[in-house]
């Protein structure tokens, strides 16, 4: 009848910010959960909800300017929060480790990787470093990282991405702790990589038996990896239970809501229908035969080629929705567009009239038509300017409004992005994540122009913040007739919101045309691996999808861009030996205005979608032969 | 990455070109030249031809520099205008007391400064922090001849443990010409230091603040490791930078300690040589400062691209 004791016990946990100027500020007020041994307990919520707060209270560890107020923090029936300093120290990486969101970020960039997995341990006297070596090597062979052997000899700056966030799950389970800290550990990884790392954890969390505390905004990621689910909103427990039960039957408004900013699986038939309202003969911005990239090398070609060949058209009203991995060139595109980095070859035309290439040699009308919207509101906005000059100076820069005009204007603009008027003179850093965002928006929507180039816009937000500006920008370009280009790895974001979609693919189109063709067969491999890959809001769908081709294929390859053949050729399912390597792929013409780029014809494409999605498993295969014998010997 | 370190290495050079040029157009810019000064009031028309004939003087200015920086490439820096002694001589008796001064306060002020900057980083706010960093702000307030004019007073009026005055006769031997020189030594040690100080503690700081000196904490790293390893890496550019410029300092810029404690180095003879309006010397000086001031920055840089792993062990 005894009761299993639970790896870590959250007791009404309170922590508190305090300022110095100011009375203690409350952040997490009273929260209790426990984490079972084996057991994966998401904290789940919108960024200040306390979730990374909390999280870290299992190591006995604050943010600087917080403090533990109340509660306990036990881990394997001690209080982190109250042992002393050296204790605390030797339990971290020891019982409990660490995970955070930029793998990036968390290693040292003037340190070996090896070094850094195994120091804690050494130090810990836990083992030797010979011993610790070779543990190190167990989990990069576990983790399925490449050169198992040399990958800890290397710098982090010498590794991908996706293998650097697998390098930091290698760091924290070489002293096998009883408790794994999780924090947002995919949310800035492209859908391919995510799977292929949440693959990894899963693998490693179920063999080497520990418990974790998996923290992240994104359900379908939960529904994936957790058994039970913490639902956190301004530092307080909304709702907690298995999985199953939050994501099949939430009981709090506070839960349906998140549920009800998840964005559902691209599929055709959600893209808005297309407006004709104020489409006109010539698109409003048109990229024809663009190559472009960095550096300069022979003959006025760039050292590094990114886009090759690429013709995309904006019409007017329209949203083009442009999507593809990191390194795929996305950004470089709306670049070129915007005359920030000059192409190579090609034109870009602004309502039929050729643009020069650089943006110094624009005239000002010209600049006013197309304007640009960062990624990082944080970065994009002076930091020293309050919002009404923010969004001020574009009026007064290309239309020349100034004095009352200007601000009536300002708060006009204001108003279209829901930003309360009393905002005009505050400074950015005393806005939140949407709101700046929001800023931003008005900021480009200020200039009237005629393009927005959008740049991830949402990636930094978290679901229902980024939910909202979604909204935003379907109401604005209703009203306004703004062109958007829209630039997102999140295929889930562009399929609900564009009218046509560009996927790229290391810089060049390989797939384009009306949402609805493109989300629909046949699809170009690459599309079909994107589309696949998005994780839904399903418990076993990790699972599945790793099973189908496209994971046998494709999912682990990285970007590569190459001067000849298709570049999708080391990922393709459906490559062709000695085709697809060596020529560039004929553009096929589908429907109207929709195109792929592969050596297949379209209809061998369409037949091999209808094919058995799933590859066996070797295990699986052997269970179906043994079924067959038995069928043969009856 | 060698690539990096000889463009620097190529620019430091033209740097040291281009200020070559400024240096001879410069002194050229000051009025009266060297035949007017050494003939002074017995100067007549045809005496002073004579004697800028002699020099050189009557040749384009383009023909005299290229001389002069040809000579200076084999080491011959000219004759002395004013007392018509070889430039090495008078150069060759100073340069050997200036960087023996600068050796010793280097050697003495580096691992300090390095050291109390890095306990002032380890411990930030707390009680020592406080004391060294109030304390070399307060050094960095105070000229160095009011430090130096302290320590005379206290260490050799007062309690007579030292020699006011750094007179080498050129026969001592090495702790006997320490012993000499401690006054000045001290003073430059003092006001070196708390600049390097300051500059340890803020690189480490700065570096201190990032996500991977967090996740150290989070592993169970202990904190003197975390400063040592983890952080002082990443902190060198800015610390080796502050070094260079504080040694280019102690060779060029310490005319005034040198007055103080009548030590004759280079920089009181870059002075003489102005005051006698000893052109050649003053070339000469001011090519050795400049030059040591680009070698030294020129070494903080290549040490900062080699610490650098991104710039080391290219993708």
């Amino acid at each position: 009848m005894s009761k299993k004791q639970p790896i870590f016990e959250c007791r009404d946990l309170k922590i508190e910010a305090r300022p110095w100027d100011a009375p203690p500020i409350p952040i997490v007020k009273g929260v209790s959960f426990d984490v079972n041994p084996g057991e994966v307990v998401a904290l789940i919520g919108e960024s200040g909800s306390g979730k990374t707060t909390i999280s870290l209270a299992s190591l006995g560890y604050t943010k600087p300017g917080l403090h533990f107020s109340g509660g306990e923090a036990l881990l394997l029936g001690k209080d982190m929060i109250t042992i002393d300093a050296e204790e605390k120290r030797l339990r971290r990486g020891e019982h409990v480790a660490y995970l955070a969101q930029s793998a990036a970020a968390t290693f040292n960039p003037a340190l070996k990787i090896g070094e850094q997995v195994t120091e804690s341990a050494v130090l810990h006297g836990e083992m030797s470093q010979e011993a610790a070596n070779i543990r190190a090597e167990e989990l990069y062979n576990a983790l399925e990282l490449p050169d198992p052997d040399r990958i800890g000899g290397r710098y982090p700056h010498q590794v991908s991405g996706g293998q650097l966030q697998r390098l930091m799950a290698a760091m924290a389970l070489v002293e096998k702790p009883s408790l794994l800290v999780l924090d947002e550990p995919t949310t800035a990884l492209d859908v391919t990589t995510q799977i292929e790392v949440l693959k990894a954890f899963k693998k490693v969390i179920e063999e080497e038996g520990s418990a974790a505390i998996y923290v992240t905004h994104d359900l379908a990621v939960v529904a994936q990896i957790a058994d039970h689910i913490v639902v956190l909103y301004s530092g307080e427990v909304m709702e907690q239970g298995p999985v199953e039960e939050i994501i099949n039957r939430p009981k709090h408004a506070y839960t349906k809501r998140l549920m009800a900013a998840v964005r559902p699986s691209p599929e055709a038939g959600q893209g808005i229908a297309t407006s004709k309202e104020h489409m006109r003969d010539v698109p409003a911005l048109q990229v024809k035969n663009v190559s472009a990239g960095y550096g300069r090398g022979a003959n006025g070609q760039p050292a590094v080629k990114v886009l090759r060949d690429i013709n995309v058209s904006v019409e007017r009203g329209h949203v083009v929705g442009v999507i593809g991995e990191s390194g795929c060139g996305k950004s470089t595109l709306a670049r070129v567009m915007a005359g920030l980095l000059p192409a190579s070859e090609g034109e870009v035309l602004l309502d039929g009239n050729v643009l020069k290439p650089a943006l110094q040699d624009r005239a000002r009308d010209e600049l006013q038509l197309v304007q640009f919207v960062f990624q990082m509101a944080d970065t994009a906005l002076n930091p020293r300017q309050t919002i009404g000059d923010i969004i001020g100076r574009p009026l007064t820069f290309y239309q020349g409004i100034t004095g009352r005009e200007r601000r009536e204007k300002v708060l006009d603009i204001m108003r279209m992005v829901e930003l309360p008027p009393e905002f005009e003179g505050r400074q950015p850093a005393e806005l939140s994540g949407g709101q700046k965002q929001r800023v931003n928006l008005a900021r480009g929507l200020a200039a009237n122009p005629e393009v927005l180039l959008c740049d991830e816009v949402t990636s930094a937000l978290d679901t229902i913040v980024g939910a909202n500006v979604i909204k935003l920008l379907e109401r604005l370009r209703k009203e306004t007739g703004v062109s958007f280009v829209f630039i997102s790895h999140d295929l889930s974001t562009v399929s609900s919101f564009a009218d046509e979609i560009v996927v790229l693919y290391a810089g060049r189109v390989v797939e384009q045309g009306p949402v609805d063709e493109v989300l629909s067969p046949p699809f170009h491999p690459y599309t079909r691996l994107l589309i696949t890959s998005v994780p839904e809001m399903r418990v076993g769908w990790l699972e599945d999808t790793m099973e189908t081709r496209e994971a046998a294929a494709g999912i682990a390859g990285a970007v590569e861009i190459t001067e000849v053949g298709c570049p999708f050729f080391n990922r393709c399912p459906l490559k062709i030996d000695g085709v697809c390597d060596t020529q560039a792929p004929p553009i096929r013409q589908h429907a109207k205005g929709h195109q792929i780029a592969c050596h297949h014809d379209l209809d061998e494409i369409e037949e091999s979608e209808h094919q058995p999605q799933k590859v066996l498993t070797g295990y699986e295969r052997a269970l179906v032969d043994e079924e067959a014998a038995k069928v043969t010997k009856a | 990455m060698w690539q990096m370190v000889l463009r620097r290495i190529l620019i430091g050079l033209v740097l040291i070109w281009v200020v070559s040029v400024f240096i001879f157009i410069l002194t050229q810019v000051l009025p009266g030249d060297a035949a007017q000064i050494r003939l002074g009031q017995q100067a007549t028309p045809e005496s002073l031809a004579a004697l800028r004939k002699e020099l050189g003087l009557d040749r384009s200015l383009p023909v005299q520099y290229f001389s002069w920086i040809g000579n200076l490439l084999i080491g011959n820096l000219g004759i002395s205008a004013a007392g018509g002694a070889t430039i090495e001589s008078l150069i060759g008796n100073r340069i050997g007391n200036t960087v023996f001064m600068t050796a010793i306060v280097t050697l003495i002020s580096v691992p300090l400064s390095v050291v109390l900057g890095l306990i002032a980083a380890m411990f930030p706010g707390r009680l020592i922090d406080r004391v060294i960093t109030s304390g070399t702000l307060g050094l960095i307030a105070v000229p160095d001849f009011f430090v130096a004019i302290f320590l005379i007073l206290f260490l050799a009026v007062q309690l007579g443990w030292v020699p006011a005055v750094s007179y080498l006769s050129g026969s001592e031997g090495f702790w006997k010409s320490v012993y000499v020189l401690a006054l000045p030594i001290g003073t430059l040690v003092i006001v070196v230091s708390a600049q390097m100080i300051r500059m340890t503690r803020a690189g480490i700081l700065n570096v201190m603040g990032s996500p991977y000196i967090e996740m150290a904490i989070l592993k169970g790293v202990p904190r003197k490791r975390i400063i040592l390893r983890h952080a002082l890496l990443n902190a060198i550019g800015p610390i080796v930078n502050v070094i260079a410029l504080n040694l280019a300092y102690l060779v060029s810029g310490v005319v005034v300690i040198e007055t103080i404690f009548a030590y004759p180095g280079l920089a009181k003879l870059m002075v003489d040589g102005v005051q006698t309006r000893d052109i050649p010397l003053v070339q000469a000086c001011g090519m050795i400062f400049c030059t040591t001031y680009v070698v030294l920055i020129l070494i903080a840089d290549i040490a900062s691209i080699v610490s650098n792993p991104r710039l080391r062990h290219p993708k």
